[in-house]
């Protein structure tokens, strides 16, 4: 199947899950359940990256700058700016793709193989709408939050690191958080965080989806989609930066 | 009634149907018939629409369903129940989740009302206090049975059935073919059923259709089967000795009832 093949199917199947919901109560508790499994349920790793993202980037950032010219408010800064433009957005998400794209695949193919979409759709239900619609408007809504978290945290594992070890004080490390910065940095991370967002919820879902086979071709989609969508979010990661910045 | 005139369905190179012409009548269990591969699944498919024939038409009630649209297609099919070969239960729902998912999505009950519903149609399929057993938690028997209370708990007009003994002892077969018969005169529904179990075929086949290749090759009912002359048939139906067997005694039983 060829690239465009499949990109027409995509958007063909992201237009079919656009229809009025059959039973809106019903579709509220599938949202409110994807948001606990991809919001929560990735909470823990968020955590741990970010927090250990800041506490790396804060020790080479001052391995780094060896220069007695240049001030050590330039750490706090730096770990603030990297970590709000690059790896909290972009490095969040490429590991979401992995947790949530790899399971939100995984689940559509294995309702595909055992008919559970067939049978959805014979009851007449709209199966795109219900369960692929659900999970995108989940992923809008928790990872853009999982990516703020991921921003305070990881700039307070900088701080954290920097206090520890002794390369500047917190107090000088919050001084140089305040200085130099533009808030547009912010609103620019969160564009890459529904960007991305997006992207990690609906290419997994297109694979999962349109799965034909038996669990090989389950597992097999499942790593293709986390694949292309590591590949597409650089690839939009670039197109934004190039874009907005 | 379904009624279904020329169906064709060809995939890539491969012709799996081939001006199929049939009717399934209401309040009978109508069999669809035939060796793997000989299109019988295709043909279910295309009837409930889950795959766009090629040409020909379906009709139910009078209504032709390749004519609809989409959502005229989405009316219709809340009109039919179906059971699938492996059961298609929603793996992270209880038995009354699964059962209930329907009377969730259409109706407005109140939840007594609907768990009242649920309790009704698993008492009906001998299921009872097995509402809070998830599906990993039941066996190849009780799955079928949870699949036939879901396809039923809205009343259908319709029944599908793809082949629901695979899988099954005998007696477990006897008695999910017991159950689909019973329901299918107790609603009035129109059942159809794939299968190659001839137990079934010869035991509920009220309007049997024979697929060969893609082809309709011959049809009838459970009584004609047994003095059908069609090779393929008998060759089909009658494939071991002691089918054979049993054939040449229900024939000498009905010479001798009419002598």
């Amino acid at each position: 199947m060829s690239f465009f093949s499949h990109l027409g199917k995509y958007f063909i199947m992201l237009k079919g899950m656009i229809s009025k919901p059959e039973n809106s109560k019903l579709y509220w508790k599938e949202f409110m359940h994807q948001c606990s499994e991809i919001g929560i349920g990735s909470l823990g790793i968020v955590c741990i990256i970010s927090l250990f993202m800041g506490a790396v980037s804060a020790l080479q950032t001052a391995y780094q700058i060896t220069s007695p010219f240049v001030s050590k408010l330039i750490i706090a800064q730096i770990i603030r700016d990297t970590v709000i433009l690059e790896f909290a957005p972009t490095l969040i998400c490429i590991v979401l793709a992995g947790v949530v794209g790899s399971k939100i695949a995984s689940e559509l193919g294995n309702m595909r193989v055992s008919e559970q979409i067939d049978a959805i759709e014979i009851m007449g239900i709209n199966s795109k709408t219900y369960l692929i619609l659900p999970k995108i408007a989940a992923a809008l809504i928790t990872i853009p939050m999982l990516v703020v978290l991921a921003m305070v945290l990881g700039i307070y594992g900088g701080r954290l690191t920097v206090g520890l070890s002794g390369i500047i004080s917190t107090e000088t490390y919050d001084r140089g958080l305040k200085e130099l910065f533009l808030p547009y940095n912010v609103f620019f991370a969160m564009m890459k965080a529904y960007t991305f967002a997006f992207i990690v919820s609906s290419i997994p879902a297109y694979f999962g989806y349109y799965v034909k086979g038996g669990s090989l071709e389950i597992g097999r989609n499942s790593t293709k989609s986390v694949v292309v969508t590591c590949v597409v979010i650089l690839f939009a990661d670039y197109i934004l930066a190039a874009l907005l910045l | 009634m379904i009624e279904f005139k020329n169906i064709s369905k060809r995939f890539d190179d491969k012709q799996v149907l081939q001006d199929v012409s049939h009717v399934m009548y209401s309040g009978k269990t109508n069999l669809i018939i035939g060796t793997s591969g000989s299109g019988k699944t295709v043909l279910q498919k295309c009837l409930v629409g889950l795959y766009e024939v090629d040409a020909g038409e379906i009709i139910y009630d009078g209504l032709s369903f390749t004519k609809m649209n989409d959502e005229e297609k989405k009316m219709l099919r809340q009109q039919i129940g179906m059971l699938f070969q492996g059961s298609a239960l929603f793996d992270s729902m209880t038995v009354e989740g699964n059962v209930k998912f329907p009377l969730d999505m259409f109706t407005k009950d109140k939840e007594s009302e609907k768990i009242k519903k649920v309790n009704e149609v698993l008492e009906r399929v001998n299921l009872v206090g097995t509402n809070n057993k998830l599906p990993s938690q039941l066996s190849g028997g009780m799955k079928k049975r949870v699949g036939i209370a879901r396809a039923i708990v809205l009343n259908p007009k319709f029944l599908f059935c793809d082949e629901p003994n695979s899988g099954l002892d005998p007696q477990t077969s006897m008695l999910i073919d017991k159950l689909i018969h019973d329901v299918t005169i107790e609603f009035n529904m129109t059942t159809i059923i794939n299968t190659h179990d001839m137990n079934s075929v010869m035991e509920i086949g009220n309007n049997i259709i024979y697929l060969k290749d893609g082809k309709k090759e011959w049809s009838g009912n459970s009584k004609d089967i047994i003095f059908s002359e069609n090779k393929n048939l008998n060759d089909f139906i009658f494939a071991s000795e002691f089918l054979q067997d049993a054939k040449e005694m229900r024939m000498l039983e009905a010479k001798g009832k009419k002598g």
